[in-house]
């Protein structure tokens, strides 16, 4: 008898735990349409930057310009271009200071040997940073160098003379790209709000007026219907409209249009709350280090790849191992309990446990090789504006709507890729609108399932 | 008052305080147990509503889990490897040794885990190919039953136990002067040679013993006699013109098929896969059993085990009379093709080989004598290169079996050998194993052999291992580990050196002795370190090319060795056995690897089993039909097997493979099959794998065989399998090609002319496959490296029988029938064909999706789940398919696999796939199906999408023939050509241009379904025989 209560009650409190997360799955299902209305919009906000972020990477011709590019690839990470120092020294007036250009040839290509050969400026830095090595970049060839020296006196001259007592404190990259300041984006946002009250309290102002004027004139009217009908003079208007409102409920046209609205609304968001099933756009959940991107790849502008290094080889973009972490954080910022983080998995030979954020199912393969490398697609297209997140989210529901819109919309990045040359000019002979990936077969099943 | 001090209790056991009441006196409701919760589940013992209400919740809570969103984590490197990104594979050159097999392997690997086995293009030895048991060597490596430590009786040690214990013993036999043997399998390894005779400087009494349990002593034996060598030579198969075997199944199981295979294709290849090419080398085959080697050849004869010494000493005596040579005094025997075969390798003298299976040394020295009569030693045979694969010494097994039961050994170690299992005296030594002081096991699990030992001290899978090879001489090969070891084990070589106090680093070891010996012979290397690296990198060196074969002079007694073979094979009117080795199975190492358990044998197509094969004649003389039990009686050995019916084996003779029959390897192959190793016996020392004077004798009861093709004709379908033979190709290049044609209203037309399709369009690609039907010899390693490939689940013998194997690449064998229905009138004629002839010919021929571009599949898939891709693909969307079958029901090559089941989660699928160690196999590219959805050949999509890429990232085309498809890649003779047909430089499209006018055909080609595939006839050495009648036949 005992164990049969205790069985009992074990199936009613599971009972309650499930009618409590029943309630819990209808709300889900509510936000989950909410979540999907929001899809076509993101997708759309994110074709946007992959076309314009196409443009500049095409560039590449001038000592200055391939000196940017240089730089920006190999020397951002640790150098800024005026005096302010990072994790090496700020390279303003770098020209002036060293022994010369000779001496920087060499030490771009391996400081250690310069070092080593004991002469005294090189010690001098490699002191005053403490000994922290340079990576050596023995592929650059003097031209090279020359370019990214030139780059970065042109940075430093540049702004003076055009800009009288302008910020020097903004990063070279964010002149150059121009790019809003927080508080500056959520300005508009607010405005609209700001708005939208004033309306709201004009238009509770106008129905209060309108109240007003109805009274007023039913009884102004009222005195002349006197004498035809006692029953309705005397009705006030609270009463008459409760009768009118009776009457609607009543009515069963009415009844069953509303009947048919609620069902059909109701349908409509059971069946969208069904398709945002597995569907996590906007997760954003709370990683073990509290690693910053707005910090790193916005404020610090450090190319993805430097630390997601498998992007452009292989089906992964890959974590950054903590190594990676190491080249920049085993100088700065080494007291911070979230680098302390970092020291500690070292130590204990531990590696990091993050929390993966964009999850596709096994049953589709994507490779980023292909999207990034091949297809020049911007990070920030699927991603979303990650240079700008403080904890990184699912922007994109990546479903297979979105990959198949995205594959319809988007062209074949086939310049100078021999991969593609016939298959353009296959295309050319068919079709005057340019190549798009849905062209070429982006579209078929097993692109993608296998 | 009185003082209450009365104690309550609510039972005895509070009162005695009992553990399970202390824990669970804080909780209110009891928790119920897993056995409650299960009889609630299965409804035995509860109340119906209980068990209602609990599934309904269960359903209820199941379809909510579905909804919650999973965490995932992902774990980067700590520290990464420079050059190693997840997701994209590296490879490992590496040697792959199991006994006395040797290939040279590319091991790739992902994150760190090996998960597909290559053959390595730089190896001269095996040339790039590899075989079924190649393939499947990567799953033994995630073998859950391995052993995960040191043990002693059956009892957990640490390893410094075991190191002090043993160091200790060996010490105290080693100083009273015991003797310590140590048996083992072939070892080809130079440092592992080295490393045992250090093991013997410490302790002198140590003497090392090899044999092989297939063994070819007899050879070394006889050529020790002829030639004063005890090697074995290395066979020159590209050179032959005349290729005689007498029970040699040199492509299957004999000595190394991987050397011979390519050279042997490379003979049998024609047209435009040979290089233009229109001459074909003969083979002939004389032997008991249907071998594969035999199903590939032009003439073949049977013969029965007590004839085997006679066959020689005939063909000998034919030969030696034309070319003036004493004959021998051995009885003739009357065998079909015999004098053909003589006058053959009479005219290609020079260019000839003779090999024969036979283990006996008599019938060897007849063989060399015959092959020097023939000048085989200047051309097809090189005695300066021998073969180092099977070294065992049957003489010097058979003396340490006597010493151990006369209880002379003090310490016995076992390494990569199971004598127990494999040995014909294996229930003798383990009678006397007990009686050793000191016996130590080196293998990965307790099994037969290892059970019966004081100490099992682990060794690692090859794959975890360090070492050297050389499997010819002067042919050099390098092991590297791939993976850290997964258990606690360690190499035998590093436990020798520690129990030798030596320093123990086998790398360190094996890099000293490479320096040492290796080193010296190289050329243009700075530095020893530049040599090591480039050797690890190509995995092997090879300081010069094979020397070429020099005249020996034969000193052999050829007169002495006919008497011998007179007094030995000796006609008998009885039964006999002959036991083989099966292609996938082997000696019966890798038994537990599900892989090649499922391995359809390739002549019998049997998985699962092993079984007694006797003719269809000898079944109805024994009154036995298919799957009935016989027993097999020898010399008071009795084994029971179901009997096989198979054609082309020796009247009254029954076959039974070894390797079968474990009861200590494992979960997939104890308990299956019978062992029949007991029923060899033991000849002048050395092993005879025939037995005369058996019983055979009908059983009751039944044990059906799962086999994998059960219809055994072709029933003269032309439209499946075109064949002819050489005389007349040469003169006609379309000879034996069938070409349908259709009625229409204006006279009779192409069938493919025709069509109510508009087709598809392949702008950038069009893979196809074009497969030889000439150079396949039926050896399944492509089976295997499909399976490898693809993540193909291992169903298991029930789910074979019920025909519901998942292998995305199967190889039909046919047997030509006798029948001539046009003589027989069609009913009877067309039953008669269903019957294979007593000596069939044999046709293989790979089947696997054909990619159809008018698939017939695609037109019935009710949800789009089977779609056509512009490359040529037929896509299956496994995600998208809700498993109508439709497709399977409406593919005309029966190609399409369902998964009843979900195997790889699945307590009754109980092969590996279903743990968590087996599942590190998994190719991760590759989609692992669920239940409830059909699968078939991708034709590797994921390779052609990663080679792809890789040609995109480098602003490039693909290469021609860049892409490869698993099964072309394992084929060791080159028989399949994958490729990009649109490409006009591939091999495949160069093959294509001439042959789709010659050789080429599509199967089933009248129904137009226009296949991405096309097979290359099957064309046979034969002589012109009789004028057949047309091919041309038309459909209406």
């Amino acid at each position: 008898m005992q164990v049969n209560k205790d069985h009992k009650s074990f199936v009613m409190s599971r009972l309650g735990r499930f009618c409590g997360a029943f309630a819990l799955a209808t709300t889900l299902l509510v936000n989950g349409g909410q979540a999907n209305a929001q899809d076509s919009s993101a997708a759309q906000g994110g074709g946007g930057p992959a076309v314009a972020a196409a443009a500049p990477a095409a560039g590449g011709g001038g000592d200055i310009a391939k000196g940017k590019e240089l730089f920006t690839n190999n020397c951002q990470q640790c150098h800024n271009t005026n005096e302010v120092a990072l994790v090496g020294p700020g390279l303003k007036g770098v020209r002036q200071r060293t022994p010369g250009a000779e001496w920087l040839h060499k030490w771009i290509r391996n400081s250690s040997t310069v070092i080593a050969s004991g002469d005294q400026y090189a010690v001098k830095i490699y002191n005053q940073f403490n000994k922290t090595q340079m990576s050596s970049f023995p592929n650059l060839t003097d031209k090279d160098i020359d370019g990214i020296l030139d780059y970065i006196d042109s940075e430093n001259a540049g702004p003076k003379a055009a800009a009288t007592g302008g910020d020097n404190k903004t990063t070279p990259g964010a002149q150059t790209n121009g790019d809003s300041t927080p508080s500056a984006s959520s300005g508009p946002s607010e405005l609209f709000t700001l708005v939208l009250v004033a309306l709201l309290v004009v238009m509770l102002l106008v129905l209060g007026v309108l109240f007003v004027i109805v009274n007023i004139l039913s009884k102004a009217v009222s005195p002349q219907a006197v004498g035809i009908d006692q029953t309705v003079t005397t009705t006030p208007l609270v009463q008459r409209l409760r009768q009118g409102l009776t009457n609607t409920v009543n009515n069963s046209t009415v009844r069953s249009v509303a009947i048919w609205l609620f069902l059909f609304v109701a349908t409509k968001m059971s069946i969208d709350g069904l398709y945002s099933i597995g569907i996590q756009q906007g997760y954003a959940p709370k990683q073990p280090i509290a690693y910053s991107h707005k910090l790193h790849a916005g404020q610090y502008k450090i190319d993805c790849n430097y630390c997601h290094t498998g992007v452009n080889k292989g089906k992964s973009a890959t974590i950054p191992a903590a190594n990676i972490c190491m080249n920049c954080h085993g100088v700065i910022k080494k007291e911070s309990p979230e680098i302390q983080k970092i020291y500690a998995a070292i130590e204990n030979n531990q590696p990091i446990e993050w929390i993966r954020v964009h999850n596709l199912p096994d049953l589709a393969y994507f490779n980023h090789a292909q999207h990034v490398n091949v297809g020049n697609v911007q990070c920030q297209s699927c991603h979303g504006e990650i240079q700008k997140m403080e904890v990184v989210e699912q922007r994109s529901s990546l479903t297979m709507g979105w990959c198949i819109d995205c594959h319809r919309k988007t062209e074949v990045n086939s310049k100078d890729n021999a991969y593609y040359d016939k298959l353009v000019a296959l295309h050319r002979k068919e079709s005057k609108e340019p190549l798009k990936v849905a062209n070429i077969g982006g579209l078929e099943c097993s692109k993608c399932h296998y | 008052m009185e003082q209450v001090t009365k104690r309550y209790w609510k039972g005895v056991e509070e009162l005695r305080n009992d553990a399970t009441y202390v824990k669970h006196a804080q909780s209110e409701f009891v928790e119920p147990s897993a056995n409650d919760l299960q009889s609630i589940f299965d409804g035995s013992n509860a109340p119906r509503r209980d068990f209602l209400k609990t599934i309904g919740f269960g359903m209820a809570a199941v379809s909510l889990a579905a909804c919650e969103t999973p965490v995932h984590k992902a774990i980067p490197y700590l520290n990464k490897p420079e050059g190693t990104f997840p997701s994209i594979s590296d490879y490992y050159a590496s040697t792959y040794t199991d006994g006395g097999e040797y290939a040279s392997i590319l091991v790739e690997t992902r994150e760190g885990r090996p998960i597909k086995i290559e053959g390595n293009p730089l190896s001269s030895v095996t040339k790039g190919g590899t075989t079924a048991r190649v393939q499947a060597a990567v799953l033994s490596l995630y073998d859950i039953d391995k052993l995960k430590g040191a043990k002693r009786g059956g009892n957990d040690i640490t390893w410094e136990t075991a190191d002090k214990e043993i160091t200790n013993q060996l010490a105290a036999i080693a100083a009273k002067g015991g003797a310590i043997r140590l048996v083992t399998s072939t070892i080809i390894s130079p440092s592992t040679k080295a490393v045992i005779a250090d093991f013997a400087a410490k302790y002198p009494t140590v003497r090392h013993i090899m044999y092989d349990a297939n063994s070819v002593s007899g050879i070394m034996q006889a050529n020790q006699l002829s030639f004063g060598r005890p090697v074995v030579p290395s066979y020159d198969f590209s050179k032959a013109k005349t290729i005689v075997s007498i029970g040699a199944d040199f492509l299957g199981t004999w000595i190394a098929p991987l050397n011979y295979m390519k050279d042997y294709a490379k003979t049998r290849k024609i047209g435009a896969v040979g290089g233009g090419n229109k001459q074909m080398s003969r083979h002939y085959q004389f032997e008991t059993i249907l071998s594969m080697t035999g199903s590939n050849a032009d003439y073949r004869g049977t013969y029965k085990p007590s004839q085997e010494g006679l066959v020689v000493a005939s063909l000998y005596n034919k030969v030696a009379a034309k070319l003036g040579a004493a004959p021998i005094s051995a009885p003739a025997v009357t065998i079909q093709y015999l004098d053909k075969a003589a006058a053959d390798l009479i005219a290609s003298r020079g260019r000839s080989l003779v090999v024969a299976g036979s283990n006996d040394p008599n019938v060897q020295v007849v063989v060399n004598a015959l092959n020097n009569l023939l000048g085989s030693y200047t051309s097809t045979i090189n005695l300066a290169v021998a073969v180092n694969t099977r070294q065992g010494n049957d003489q010097q097994m058979n003396a340490f079996v006597n010493e151990l039961k006369a209880g002379q050994v003090q310490g016995v170690m076992f390494f990569a050998a199971n004598p127990v299992y494999d040995h014909p005296r294996g229930a003798e030594i383990a009678q006397a194993l007990a009686k050793v002081p000191l016996s130590i096991y080196f293998g990965d699990r307790a099994d037969e052999t290892g059970s019966l030992t004081k100490y099992i001290t682990p060794t690692p899978h090859f794959l975890e291992c360090w070492n050297d090879a050389e499997p010819v001489t002067g042919h050099y090969s390098l092991t590297q580990p791939a993976i850290t070891h997964i258990f606690k084990t360690r190499q035998m070589q590093t436990s020798l050196l520690t129990w030798a106090g030596l320093p123990n680093d086998y790398q360190e070891y094996v890099k000293r002795q490479w320096k040492a010996n290796q080193f010296p012979k190289a050329t243009g290397f700075a530095s020893f370190d530049a040599f090591w690296i480039k050797a690890l990198h190509d995995g092997v060196f090879e300081p010069t090319a094979m020397p070429a074969p020099v005249a020996a002079s034969f000193a052999g007694d050829v007169a002495t060795a006919g008497n011998a073979i007179a007094q030995r094979y000796k006609p008998t009117t009885g039964m006999e056995v002959a036991l083989y080795e099966k292609v996938g199975i082997g000696t019966g190492s890798q038994a537990n690897n599900p892989w090649l358990q499922e391995f359809p044998d390739p002549v019998s197509k049997a998985c699962w089993d092993n079984y007694a094969a006797v003719s269809q004649k000898t079944a109805a003389d024994l009154g036995v039909e298919q799957s009935e039990m016989v027993s097999i009686d020898v010399a008071g050995k009795t084994v029971e097997l179901p009997v096989l019916i198979q054609p082309g084996q020796a009247d009254q003779t029954v076959a039974v493979a070894i390797g079968y029959g474990r009861t200590k390897s494992g979960r997939c192959s104890d308990g299956v099959g019978q062992n029949v190793y007991p029923l060899a016996s033991l000849a002048g020392g050395f092993v005879s794998m025939s037995a005369v004077n058996a019983t055979v004798a009908k059983r009751s009861g039944r044990h059906e065989i799962a086999q994998t093709q059960t219809h055994e004709t072709v029933m003269g379908r032309k439209a499946v399998l075109q064949e002819g033979i050489l005389a007349r190709y040469q003169k006609n290049p379309r000879e034996g090609r069938y070409e349908p044609e259709v009625e229409t209203s204006k006279g009779p037309v192409h069938a493919t002319d025709i069509t109510l399709w508009h087709g598809y369009g392949k702008p950038n690609h069009s893979w196809g496959m074009v497969i030889d039907l000439n150079s396949c010899i039926g050896c399944g390693a492509c089976v295997v490296g499909c399976i490898s490939e693809n993540n193909t689940p291992t169903v298991g013998r029930e789910e074979v029988l019920a025909r519901r194997e998942m292998h995305w690449m199967r190889i039909d064998r046919y047997y030509s029938s006798d029948a001539e229905p046009e003589k027989m009138g069609a009913i009877a004629g067309y039953k008669a064909l269903e019957v294979a002839s007593a000596n069939p010919e044999v046709t293989f021929q790979p089947m696997l999706c054909q990619h159809c571009s008018n698939a017939p599949c695609e037109t019935v898939c009710p949800v789009l789940a089977t779609t056509h891709s512009t490359e040529g693909l037929n896509q299956m969307t496994y995600n998208r398919c809700i498993g109508t079958r439709y497709c399977a029901n409406n593919c005309p090559y029966k190609v399409r696999r369902f998964n009843w089941f979900k195997y790889h989660d699945e307590d009754k699928f109980d092969y590996q796939f279903n743990n968590d160690l087996g599942k590190m196999v998994i190719n991760p590219d590759v989609t692992v199906r669920s239940r409830g959805v059909i699968e078939k050949c991708s034709f590797c999509v994921q390779r052609i999408q990663e080679g792809k890429l890789t040609a995109k990232k480098e602003r490039r085309r693909p290469l021609p023939d860049e892409i490869q498809s698993a099964c072309a890649q394992a084929c060791p003779t080159d028989a399949i050509i994958f490729g990009d047909m649109n490409n006009p430089e591939s091999t495949i499209s160069k093959v294509l241009s001439t042959e789709l006018n010659e050789r080429a055909f599509h199967v089933l080609e009248e129904i137009n379904v226009r296949p991405q595939i096309a097979y290359l006839t099957k064309i046979r050495n034969k002589d012109e025989g009789p004028k057949q009648e047309s091919t041309q036949e038309t459909v209406s």
